[in-house]
């Protein structure tokens, strides 16, 4: 065990696992995290708190992540490259740790031109595999970045991002190496409407063995409307939503029924894709609907390990 | 080279308020190359100037000079007697050049005439390109020849970020190729591609501007005291 966290033990018993996002509010409100978190108990082996999701500023993931263990639910905090320096992550990844947060995403982050501060001045120190290579040096060599011997390391599940779909394709497999190499424990993946794409992107994972190596949860969104979809297929970067998903919703008379519908379909088929060890669910600015989600695809109750 | 382009008119005329004695002051290299303070716009800012100057009663009196190069002091000092009597510089040169102008003549206010932009070089005629970020120790070798420091929106150093799609950068699809995408081609081309396999561990920006100003010496280019005076005595 790294961390002991209550994620890796599911994921090393190797049951199939559930993480679910939750996403801090545009406001010093801490009850939005909270209620999220009661609402969720219990549907999800651990949440992710984003870290100023598409470069908007929100209730930090530290914070968010802090309400989330007082609620007894375990975070998963997500850690951004855009907005800190290595001297600035190593020192939340402490206080993290210190504070009893167990699993840590690394994550490049959106470019802050998507966000709500388009003028701020981005710090890309380093990209997410030097994170998850510095992370992983300071839990395991027990030294910072820089060199400096640690009195105590953090103790941390480290996991990371990967988008099968972004391009150059042929090149995707070689980064989820790179950062299964770094020092990735676990994997979560972007959401996933291309069945065949992950597909092809899988039979290379397991190619090189990285499924072996690393637990990989497929990222599933439930669609609320067909706009939700349109708008994931033309304005998010390395998202492909095939049009056989937006016709779906379009003819759909009850939409959100339906991209529930969808969202299952999907999850009971990536369970039975090799090398796929959980799944992801980001319900974006649709929280409410995860329980629903985690029941119909018979992944509730949640494992107790 | 350096590549800059002209402040709008209006900004030029309200920083150039309070002066009288105008002097436009051009430069030969870079920002003529892309067509932003060479002899030609030079002439054309003086004459806008001029009729913004005659249609308010003759605020300004503007004249008018080009220099060979207005990063060099040797280049600014022989325009010593023309700039004599202003009491404002536009410099149409570059951030560099404009600097050397105030160095050169710390008693004349210089005001700059263009916004200098980054190092890169023209793409097709009327484009140009950032290529450079000066970190002070190049990874080209390690990447295909295209930096990822200034090219890379994110200035990655491992491969593209989840956003790169269809060759493009996910931060302005429209205008901007994703220089990871672009790395992955040329890796493959040159028959490297392993090269996209190692980690390159955190970047040391000690030698980029996070390191502070930077200055590079050259010990054996440095004049002796002899040769100073000597030099100092020519002039
Ligand atoms: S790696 Fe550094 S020195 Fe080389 S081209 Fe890029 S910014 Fe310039
Ligand atoms: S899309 Fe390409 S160029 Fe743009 S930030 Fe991502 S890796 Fe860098």
């Amino acid at each position: 065990m790294k961390a002991g966290s209550n994620l890796e033990k599911v994921l090393e018993a190797g049951h199939f696992a559930v993480t679910a996002e939750i996403g801090p509010p545009k406001s010093a409100n801490p009850e939005v995290v909270r209620h999220h978190a009661r609402m969720l108990k219990g549907y999800a082996d651990a949440f992710n708190l984003t870290d100023n999701q598409t470069a908007i500023v929100r209730l930090s993931s530290l914070a968010s992540a802090v309400i989330c263990l007082q609620e007894g639910v375990e975070p998963v905090m997500q850690m951004t490259c855009r907005d800190k320096n290595r001297i600035a992550l190593q020192s939340d990844l402490l206080g993290a740790s210190a504070l009893g947060i167990k699993n840590v995403l690394c994550l490049t982050g959106d470019h802050q031109t998507f966000g709500n501060e388009k003028g701020a001045k981005n710090v890309y120190d380093i990209d997410s595999i030097q994170e998850l290579l510095i992370f992983r040096k300071m839990r395991d060599e027990k030294r910072i970045c820089g060199g400096e011997e640690l009195e105590e390391a953090p103790k941390v599940f480290l996991g990371a991002a990967e988008n099968p779909f972004a391009d150059p394709f042929e090149f995707r497999v070689i980064r989820l190496a790179k950062k299964v190499n770094a020092g990735a424990d676990f994997i979560q993946t972007q959401a996933i409407y291309d069945m065949e794409r992950f597909e092809k992107w899988m039979e290379g994972v397991r190619e090189r063995g990285l499924d072996k190596r690393v637990h990989i949860l497929a990222g599933v969104i439930p669609l609320k409307s067909v706009g939700a979809a349109r708008y994931m297929k033309n304005k998010v970067s390395g998202m492909i939503v095939p049009d056989s998903i937006i016709d779906r919703m379009k003819r759909a008379k009850d939409p959100k029924a339906e991209g529930v519908k969808i969202c299952i379909e999907q999850i009971e088929y990536l369970k039975t894709v090799k090398g796929v060890h959980g799944v992801h669910i980001m319900a974006i600015a649709w929280e409410e609907i995860v329980p629903e989600i985690v029941r119909q695809a018979g992944l509730y109750p949640r494992p107790t390990v | 080279m350096i590549i800059a382009e002209q402040k709008p008119l209006k900004e030029i005329i309200r920083n150039l308020e309070g002066h009288k004695k105008i002097l436009v002051a051009g430069c030969r290299s870079c920002v003529a190359i892309c067509l932003a303070g060479g002899e030609k716009e030079v002439g054309i800012v003086a004459e806008s100037l001029k009729l913004y100057s005659d249609m308010h009663g003759r605020i300004w009196e503007v004249d008018e000079i080009t220099v060979e190069r207005q990063c060099e002091k040797e280049w600014v000092k022989e325009i010593k007697k023309i700039v004599l009597g202003k009491d404002a510089i536009l410099s149409m040169a570059c951030g560099v050049g404009a600097q050397v102008m105030q160095e050169t003549y710390p008693d004349i206010r210089v005001v700059p005439g263009l916004n200098t932009s980054n190092m890169g070089a023209p793409e097709e005629q009327g484009v140009w390109r950032e290529k450079c970020a000066g970190c002070g120790d190049c990874v080209l070798h390690l990447t295909g020849g295209i930096c990822p420091i200034a090219r890379c929106s994110k200035s990655l150093l491992n491969g593209p970020c989840g956003g790169s799609q269809n060759g493009r950068c996910e931060v302005n699809p429209e205008t901007t190729p994703c220089a990871w995408d672009q790395i992955y081609h040329s890796l493959k081309k040159l028959g490297k591609l392993e090269l996209m396999e190692e980690i390159i561990p955190p970047k040391n920006w000690i030698t980029s501007h996070s390191g502070g100003p930077r200055r590079i010496v050259k010990q054996e280019a440095i004049l002796t005291s002899e040769e100073k005076a000597v030099k100092g005595g020519m002039e």
